[in-house]
């Protein structure tokens, strides 16, 4: 570009046409695309406002405070909303949201557990661990979603007995073709403090990892930060709540008429799409995990060695924060997928977003263009979040340069 | 689901120039294609099915084909869009399909925020509930703490809903999108009862491994007047395809059918004479020729004709006229009178 321009002092530029200046000629082309844009955005608008308005479909946003009227399946997201027929499509569009996010942040938390262990399982030097996970990897992700998401609802209900004749774990907990069915516990006074000495906890682990790590700094001693963080956050509470008497009563399920009745339960649909979901992308997780630890190389933990470091430190503290460099970034697309692919569960009548908002409440109240926007406006944002949140690590874990 | 979203966002939205059908006359569109397109559902039997050669067969359908006969003077002019229950009036909305004839029922949030217009009744429906034997149950009344399997997106829903509460009744509903996962999951024991419109009760039973096992409850909990539907906008549409349908029930009423309507349309009778299009010129005023409702007669059949093939005792699924006999014969089905 810099080639083409005219070379020469001010008086001669001016005098070159405006037609020919680069400058003025990007300027131009590049306001003419932005209104272009936003002219084919306000058309697009006006479009379906206009043809709405002709084939007179109600619109706008009002429906969201009128009464829905219909049920939903009891779930965490009903439980939260308190939601109940009389509620509103509103109420019903949060049931939805918690719905989602419930089996996408689970669904992450447990896909990584488990993909973890079949990316190192994979590397093991143990052939037949290996070559198990090997054919686990290969076949899991070698079948679309929706097909293993049907198998584990229809292959696993039917053999599910039914509520008479239910399988009992023993303290109260029941599986039938109803879900699995626990106690709920309900807190009576003074369990309050128990919520406290976890928070105390939280914050008590949080300085005291600080102050060891200063002290490491400092001294080079070690101290148990783990155990200590585990007796602070569960033993602590723990103690508190025995001191207190167990402030804590249980509603146990009885089996009354047809079904249990009273307790939590985890119905099918979400046990289902958990399962078909984790097991899914743990296969693909495991990937990045063995493409991470092999992009570390050998050299590391050979030196590590060489320094009379052990084989577990080695692999805590060489290979797996510069191998966490190579896996965050795929990681986070598989937890993007993971939530997006949650959005199946309308297929086996997990009450989702997809399924309650823009499913049923679509149909009853028929305003397809303002439904469908709100729901893609909440996968991208917790899409964008995901992705936000995962950069954040991301950039915590990359190598410091000195 | 997304092949339905698509055409909406983009139809309506990026395209809206055009799309807007349903003001243009969709008589014209329908006869610049050469064949109607009607949304059906993805298998109901008696209502729209296919059948071992893979037609489509059924009550529904039958309107459908009537539409086509009385356009084209050929009842096989018609193509078929199987649609889920969700996607519906979405097809119907955006254009996809010129008429929708899918079990649907006539409510008013329906006819009058939809932007669709329903054209009569073809069925006179209510929604029922199917038990197992087993369990004992013999009224509805006995179904406190029950899971009911039921399809997203349907009237069936709310009115569970509606009944279960007035009823002061516990229950928890298991919402499918499509008919057949209903079935599975009821089958397997996932619910204690299925619901839906008590003809799609006897229809789905079918289905079942042991139909024999399993019996709709007597209650009926609500009015589910099924038939077809048009984009709002198109009163030349409406009339065509409401008229086909009142031409069937009229026939009936005057005894007109398939195997006789060649004879009647030479007699002397002058009601048969206005619809059989040897007098006047209705068809004329509806956009079509005036022999419209012959082909209808000849090609489909009269009302009754097509519910004693589709639904009637004689077929598997049984059903006798009740409500859906002439009003004559102290039913509801009444058509107003061609002249």
């Amino acid at each position: 570009m810099a080639a083409q321009e005219p070379v020469g002092d001010g008086a001669e530029t001016a005098r070159v046409s405006l037609l020919y200046d680069p400058k003025v000629r990007a300027l131009v082309a590049q306001v003419a695309l932005i209104l272009l844009v936003i002219w084919l955005g306000y058309s697009m608008v006006n479009n379906t406002l206009v043809n709405l308005e002709k084939q007179s479909i109600a619109s706008g946003f009002g429906f969201l405070g009128t009464t829905a009227g219909f049920s939903i399946a009891p779930t965490l997201g009903t439980f939260i909303v308190d939601y109940a027929e009389e509620s509103s499509y509103g109420s019903a569009f949060y049931v939805g949201l918690f719905n989602t996010l419930l089996v996408a942040f689970i669904g992450i938390i447990l896909a990584t557990i488990w993909g973890f262990i079949l990316g190192v399982a994979r590397l093991s030097n143990n052939w037949v661990i290996a070559k198990l996970s090997t054919v686990y990897i290969e076949t899991l992700r070698n079948i679309p979603l929706l097909l293993q998401i049907f198998f584990w609802y229809f292959a696993v209900l039917r053999s599910l007995p039914n509520p008479r004749e239910s399988v009992e774990f023993g303290a109260n907990i029941v599986l039938n073709t109803r879900g699995l069915f626990m106690p709920r516990p309900l807190p009576e006074a003074g369990f309050g403090w128990v919520s406290i000495a976890i928070l105390i906890g939280l914050v008590g682990t949080f300085f005291m990892r600080r102050w060891a790590h200063q002290r490491q700094e400092s001294t080079g001693e070690q101290f148990p930060v783990f155990w200590t963080s585990v007796g602070l956050i569960v033993g602590f509470p723990i103690l508190v709540f025995l001191v207190l008497g167990m402030p804590l009563d249980w509603q146990i399920p009885e089996l009354r008429g047809f079904n249990f009745r009273g307790g939590m339960v985890i119905i099918p649909e979400f046990m289902s799409l958990l399962l078909a979901l984790v097991l899914y992308t743990a296969t693909f997780i495991a990937e990045i995990v063995r493409a991470g630890i092999l992009a570390v190389s050998h050299g590391q933990s050979e030196a590590a060695h060489a320094l009379g470091v052990r084989s577990g430190p080695t692999l805590r503290l060489v290979v797996i924060p510069q191998a966490l460099r190579v896996i965050i970034p795929p990681l986070t697309s598989q937890y993007l997928n993971l939530t997006k692919n949650s959005s199946l569960a309308v297929a086996i009548a997990y009450p989702d977003l997809v399924s309650v908002f823009a499913g049923t409440v679509l149909n009853q109240t028929g305003q397809a263009v303002e439904i469908l926007l709100i729901t893609l406006a909440v996968y991208l944002t917790i899409s964008i979040v995901t992705s936000v949140l995962m950069n954040w690590y991301n950039a915590k874990m990359s190598l410091v340069e000195r | 689901m997304k092949k339905i979203i698509l055409p909406v966002l983009f139809g309506m939205a990026a395209m809206g120039v055009s799309a807007p059908s349903a003001s243009a006359a969709t008589l014209d569109d329908v006869k610049a294609k050469g064949f109607v397109q009607c949304g059906v559902s993805q298998g109901l039997p008696g209502f729209s099915n296919t059948n071992d050669a893979g037609d489509w067969t059924g009550i529904d359908v039958d309107v459908c084909r009537a539409v086509a006969a009385a356009v084209f003077g050929d009842a096989s002019l018609v193509k078929y869009t199987p649609l889920s229950a969700k996607e519906r009036f979405t097809a119907l909305q955006s254009g996809e399909v010129d008429v929708l004839s899918r079990n649907t029922t006539w409510t008013m949030s329906r006819d009058t925020s939809l932007g669709l217009n329903f054209t009569g009744v073809n069925y006179y429906d209510g929604q029922g509930f199917m038990v197992r034997n087993s369990l004992g149950v013999t009224s509805a009344l006995q179904l406190d703490g029950a899971s009911i399997c039921t399809n997203t997106g349907t009237t069936t829903e709310l009115n569970v809903a509606d009944y279960f509460r007035a009823n002061n009744m516990d229950y928890e509903v298991v919402a499918f999108e499509k008919a057949d996962e209903v079935v599975q999951a009821y089958d397997s024991g996932r619910c204690d009862v299925y619901t839906t419109d008590a003809s799609g009760l006897y229809a789905q039973r079918l289905k079942l491994t042991n139909p024999g096992e399993h019996s709709v409850l007597p209650e009926i909990i609500s009015k589910e007047p099924l038939g077809p539907v048009v984009r709002h906008g198109d009163d030349q549409w409406l009339d065509i395809v409401k008229w086909s349908l009142n031409a069937m029930i009229n026939a009936e009423e005057m005894g007109v059918t398939s195997a006789n309507v060649d004879d009647m349309r030479n007699g002397d009778n002058p009601g048969i004479k206005r619809l059989l299009g040897t007098e006047g010129a209705f068809g004329e005023a509806i956009g079509v020729s005036n022999d419209w409702a012959y082909n209808i007669i000849k090609q489909v059949g009269n009302y009754g004709e097509i519910f004693e093939a589709n639904v009637g005792p004689d077929t598997e699924l049984g059903i006798s006229r009740g409500v859906n006999a002439l009003w004559t014969n102290g039913g509801l089905q009444y058509a107003p009178p061609i002249r």
